[in-house]
């Protein structure tokens, strides 16, 4: 089964690689993706940068971390039964550090963590990292696949509201995504999986196992995103067709079709991109909930069913890969932003 | 004079009225009924304020209205060909190769994603889509010589944010010269500019009227421009023309007391900044406008009569005219 995962992500790669090239092709941007190849230096300052800001950020993300431990309740009263006597809990404390003041336990911790060693999962009596990484290309790949799904339908409306606004379609599109953003997504996907593999069977109910079982929950997650993405569109293609260049196009005597898509759709992107980049990891956290109603064999099932077993060095490593999925996404929208605005780029 | 489309004329505007839709109100009349020719090989100049409806005819011109606006009556021939009748398409066809626009704001009318090279080359490739990518790259760096810009290699591959807003203006020319067209529409082009740099672009588009014979429809505020520029020159007001006249008898013997008024208004190097006369009060709202003349209520002749109805477009000379009941009268304060 992970042998099937990789062959959908590469799959899944070639395609946005396709979709990307198509675009740089149409706005000469070639050059600009070689841009950090030339400038290797560039690039690498910027990556020291920005690692320089990373540091503090993980330091405030371990300290939350750790803090959870204590949130959620005395672990040494949940792992041992409830007639233990008060020299068996004194034993298990010490034995798990829990005694140390709690300056020493964080930083035992925050060496552990440098050390890969994210604790044990006392249900599975596997390292917590070990049962995230497992699982993690799955919600990974679900999300991506989500994110396309939104993509799709929200650029399109989105620049087809703009063009038409304050009309019938403006208002239609409008509505549609507000009740697309209104509904939540474990509605959604036991709505699809009722209609689309109950009473017309053509998609399987859950699993993971091929491409077509890929489809319903990938919809269901990425509803809500486009309907978000959708009045973004609108709004960032509004505020770019009324800029003189896209008179500049139509008097050069370009056909209307091209002037939206060449010179109102790029210069609309940058905004697009941030939304994209920022709502990368919130779809994780909807995957969550997602990966449960399709039974989808990701880090989402593993959370719910470590949260509902106060398994918390797992709760703990899901944590830390979200907030480092999400610190890694920001960057990537960075350098992004770098390829994709020449005002950044040469200056 | 009564204003007949003539035969040899490029473009001869007849009686264009030129609308916006108003909230719940009846529709603003921007450009209202007027007429007038652009021979080949003609510089004509535009004069007025902001809201005098100059800019709005140009777009009429080039098709290119903005927020529902639309051509209520006349006709706009080009090379004989009726612009109102025609399709989209049609006018498509011959905005950039028929015709092209030079817009005010060189920091904006450039996409600021795109290469200059490919920005020129867009424009070739709409007209002549047959050459060969590597004929195309020579064109644009002519182009680009053409319109006077150093290292027109380089420059080629720049972003528009690279380049001062005078090289940007040329490179606007160039895109605008791209389709060879027969009319230039200038919208305002130099007005963003510095003195230096407008002077500049000003030779340039009088070098490349005389050189090419490109009919130039010229967009300005600014009469010490179009003395520099203009064959011909029309003054509009609230959507009218008030006073059309060739540049040397405009500056030589003005009519209308509007135009007096911006001649007064303009510093030369004879007057002192300070004894400059602006001409009292606003240009009126375009959709309330006043009744009669509707310069009346910042004009230093009128009277009664003016408020009465809008005169004539009358003839004073052969190919001078004025829409006053009073021509030349107070032309005297202006040889002081």
């Amino acid at each position: 089964m992970t042998f099937q995962f990789i062959l959908n992500i590469v799959g899944l790669l070639v395609f946005v690689n396709f979709v990307k090239l198509y675009f740089l092709k149409q706005i000469n941007l070639i050059n600009s993706a070689t841009y950090f190849l030339v400038n290797w230096g560039d690039f690498l300052g910027y990556l020291k940068r920005s690692m320089l800001q990373i540091i503090p950020s993980l330091l405030i993300l371990t300290l939350i971390i750790f803090a959870l431990v204590y949130v959620a309740g005395d672990p040494v009263s949940q792992m041992l039964p409830e007639n233990a006597t008060a020299e068996d809990r004194a034993i298990l404390s010490e034995s798990l550090g829990l005694d140390q003041p709690f300056h020493i336990q964080y930083f035992q911790y925050v060496g552990d963590l440098i050390r890969g060693d994210f604790g044990m999962s006392y249900q599975y009596q596997e390292p917590a990292l070990e049962l995230v990484t497992e699982r993690l290309t799955a919600t990974i790949a679900l999300s991506l696949m989500a994110m396309l799904v939104a993509i799709f339908i929200s650029i399109p409306l989105g620049i087809l509201a703009a063009i038409k606004r304050n009309t019938i379609i403006d208002f239609l599109v409008s509505g549609v995504s507000v009740v697309g953003k209104a509904m939540p997504n474990f509605w959604i996907g036991i709505m699809l999986i009722l209609f689309f593999a109950v009473t017309l069977p053509i998609f399987p109910v859950s699993g993971a196992d091929t491409p077509l079982h890929f489809i319903l929950p990938s919809i269901t997650l990425g509803v809500a995103l486009a309907a978000e993405m959708t009045r973004l569109v609108r709004a960032s293609v509004l505020e770019v067709i009324e800029q003189e260049y896209v008179q500049t196009a139509r008097s050069k005597g370009q056909k209307e079709s091209i002037v939206i898509g060449k010179h109102v759709f790029l210069n609309s992107l940058i905004p697009i991109v941030t939304i994209i980049g920022l709502q990368f990891p919130q779809l994780i956290g909807g995957a969550i909930v997602v990966e449960t109603v399709f039974a989808w064999p990701g880090i989402g099932r593993l959370l719910l069913t470590a949260i509902e077993t106060s398994d918390m060095a797992v709760v703990q490593a899901i944590v830390f890969v979200i907030a480092i999925i999400t610190i890694l996404a920001n960057m990537l929208t960075d350098i992004i932003y770098r390829v994709l605005d020449p005002k950044i780029k040469y200056n | 004079m009564t204003h007949d489309s003539h035969q040899d004329a490029l473009l001869s505007v007849n009686h264009l009225v030129t609308q916006f839709p108003a909230k719940g109100k009846k529709n603003i009349t921007v450009v209202d009924d007027i007429s007038f020719d652009v021979k080949p090989g003609e510089i004509v100049a535009i004069v007025g304020e902001s809201g005098s409806g100059k800019s709005i005819t140009s777009q009429s011109i080039m098709g290119l209205l903005k927020s529902g606006g639309t051509i209520a009556n006349g006709e706009i021939l080009y090379q004989g060909h009726n612009l109102v009748e025609m399709s989209k398409k049609e006018r498509r066809k011959l905005r950039g190769k028929e015709m092209s626009m030079i817009f005010q704001e060189p920091m904006s009318s450039l996409n600021p994603m795109l290469r200059v090279k490919t920005q020129i080359a867009e424009a070739l490739k709409i007209h002549v889509p047959k050459q060969s990518p590597k004929e195309r790259m020579e064109k644009v760096i002519e182009l680009l010589k053409q319109v006077e810009i150093p290292n027109a290699e380089t420059v080629a591959t720049y972003f528009p944010h690279q380049l001062s807003g005078g090289m940007r203006q040329r490179v606007m020319i160039a895109i605008a010269l791209a389709g060879e067209p027969n009319l230039l529409i200038a919208d305002e082009p130099t007005t963003a500019l510095d003195v230096t740099t407008q002077a500049q672009i000003l030779a340039l588009i009088k070098d490349l009227n005389s050189r090419n014979g490109t009919g130039v429809i010229f967009i300005t505020h600014d009469l010490s421009v179009v003395a520099d520029i203009a064959d011909r020159v029309l003054v509009m007001y609230a959507g009218k023309i008030v006073e059309e006249a060739t540049v040397y008898d405009l500056f030589e013997n003005p009519q209308h007391p509007y135009t007096m008024g911006l001649m007064k208004a303009m510093p030369t190097l004879e007057t002192q900044s300070d004894l400059l006369d602006p001409i009292p009060g606003n240009a009126p709202d375009i959709a309330n406008k006043p009744k009669g003349c509707p310069f009346h209520p910042r004009c230093p002749l009128a009277t009664e009569k003016c408020v009465e109805k809008i005169p004539e477009l009358n003839p004073i000379l052969n190919d001078h005219s004025a829409r006053c009941i009073y021509p030349g009268k107070g032309g005297n304060n202006h040889e002081q």
